[in-house]
């Protein structure tokens, strides 16, 4: 038996966004190994769609991601916390107005 | 359960004052609900816990395609087959699923794969146990895959993000497995003489491993509070079980069948059904590698992994051929 990990360089991760149905954006649905973009996308068909769950099929190389640090959380979005205003509520319409 | 003997690094439950300002801020963020995600900081006890719970459990879905795909080329009829081959493939699914959520915790698919190949990972004792007829098939979906649901559908609600929503897309398939079982057996129960026959020895064989799968009794689960405390667990061993039989029995009535279980009854007063003591010397016997078919189901992975391997390297070839195609274009 040749050892799991005596394969040369594993295959590359690939994360899979999947569109549900017309009309709504593609979402993420997790991951999956694939020598290139190509088996990617055939292999995340046989993995995440077994239902009917898609319509259209991304696959993105995992590396390609720059993703925020949930250390800097604060620094990023606690900014957005102060500013209620942004909401609609925020503002009292008068009843006599009625919807606006 | 699928994963049935994760240890956490210690026994004994962390109090509040053997905890670092980091660890309390995490617990708090625990007992809070919310959930931890890939890059957040979690203590290396809770990473480590993860990590061998969640390759257990997936390589319980591999394993578990094995005793199964046993029947695929002599299912009865070819809409048997083509519903036990949409099952089997689901099972490779989940395994799928599962690694991905291991992976993001920092361990290679290869380091997991080779663990499982060299015997150091479990899997699931439920997976040892040969499957002699047609009947076990129905008994597999009916019992180990109902066991299985009641284990997965309280794990949706895990403390760890990707493996909280790899749960909920396994639940989402399992009842397709469990109904499948159950309508073999019923259509056997329903059946010739020899057919009835054929389930009952079937139930006979697969309800004691069943109740193992569950594992160990509570006072004998010595990692279990610290799983709790984390949420990487949510009902105890015991709990689980005891909702199973409960369950199962009634099923059971309804095939006609009998639970091999002299010391089956209802329980009026506490309004469930006491059983039987449970073989542990087996359960640990077969954890340990001496059950009937460890042997054979450890030697089938290692032998799909390297019949795969020139495939495995043409892809990859074939890919790198590709990209310097590309480079020079
Ligand atoms: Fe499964
Ligand atoms: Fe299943």
């Amino acid at each position: 038996m040749s050892g799991a990990s005596s394969s040369a360089s594993p295959w590359p991760l690939w994360e899979v966004f999947i569109r549900g149905q017309a009309g709504i954006s593609h979402r993420h649905v997790g991951s999956l190994h694939a020598a290139d973009a190509e088996t990617a996308l055939c292999n995340a068909r046989d993995v995440y769609t077994r239902r009917g769950e898609g319509v259209s099929i991304w696959v993105v190389p995992s590396a390609a991601i720059l993703a925020t640090d949930p250390d800097d959380h604060d620094q990023l979005f606690d900014a957005a916390q102060s500013k209620i205003y942004r909401h609609p509520s925020f503002f009292e319409v008068p009843e006599e107005i009625g919807h606006m | 359960m699928y994963a049935q003997e994760v240890k956490t690094p210690s026994s004994r439950l962390r109090s509040r004052s053997d905890m670092c300002e980091q660890e309390c801020a995490f617990q708090d963020k625990l007992d809070a609900g919310t959930k931890i995600e890939p890059k957040d900081w979690m203590p290396d006890a809770y990473r480590k816990t993860l990590v061998r719970q969640i390759s257990q459990h997936a390589h319980s879905e591999i394993v578990g395609q094995l005793p199964e795909g046993n029947w695929i080329t002599r299912a009865p009829t070819l809409e048997r087959k083509a519903i036990l081959l949409a099952k089997v493939q689901d099972e490779a699914g989940h395994g799928l699923y599962l690694y991905c959520a291991a992976e993001t915790l920092g361990v290679s698919r290869d380091d997991m794969t080779a663990d499982l190949l060299s015997g150091r990972a479990k899997y699931s004792s439920i997976f040892n146990y040969p499957t002699l007829t047609w009947a076990d098939v129905g008994a597999i979906g009916w019992l180990v895959d109902g066991a299985a649901i009641m284990n997965q559908v309280p794990l949706q609600r895990c403390s760890y993000g990707p493996y909280a929503r790899a749960m909920v897309r396994v639940c989402k398939e399992e009842s397709f497995h469990q109904r499948q079982g159950f309508d073999i057996m019923r259509v056997l129960a329903n059946g010739t003489e020899a057919q009835r026959a054929m389930a009952q020895d079937a139930l006979d064989r697969w309800w004691w491993p069943s109740l193992m799968m569950f594992g160990p009794p509570d006072d004998a689960s010595v990692h279990s509070a610290q799983s709790m405390a984390w949420g990487i667990k949510q009902d105890s061993n015991d709990e689980l079980r005891q909702k199973f039989v409960d369950q199962t029995v009634p099923q059971s009535d309804f095939l006609g069948l009998k639970i091999p279980d002299p010391d089956l009854i209802w329980n009026d007063d506490e309004q469930h059904y006491d059983f039987g003591a449970i073989d542990w010397h087996e359960f640990y016997d077969v954890i340990a590698g001496n059950g009937p078919c460890n042997a054979e189901r450890l030697g089938a992975r290692c032998n799909a992994w390297s019949e795969g391997a020139w495939y495995r390297e043409g892809l990859k070839a074939h890919s790198d051929k590709q990209r310097l195609d590309r480079k020079a274009a």
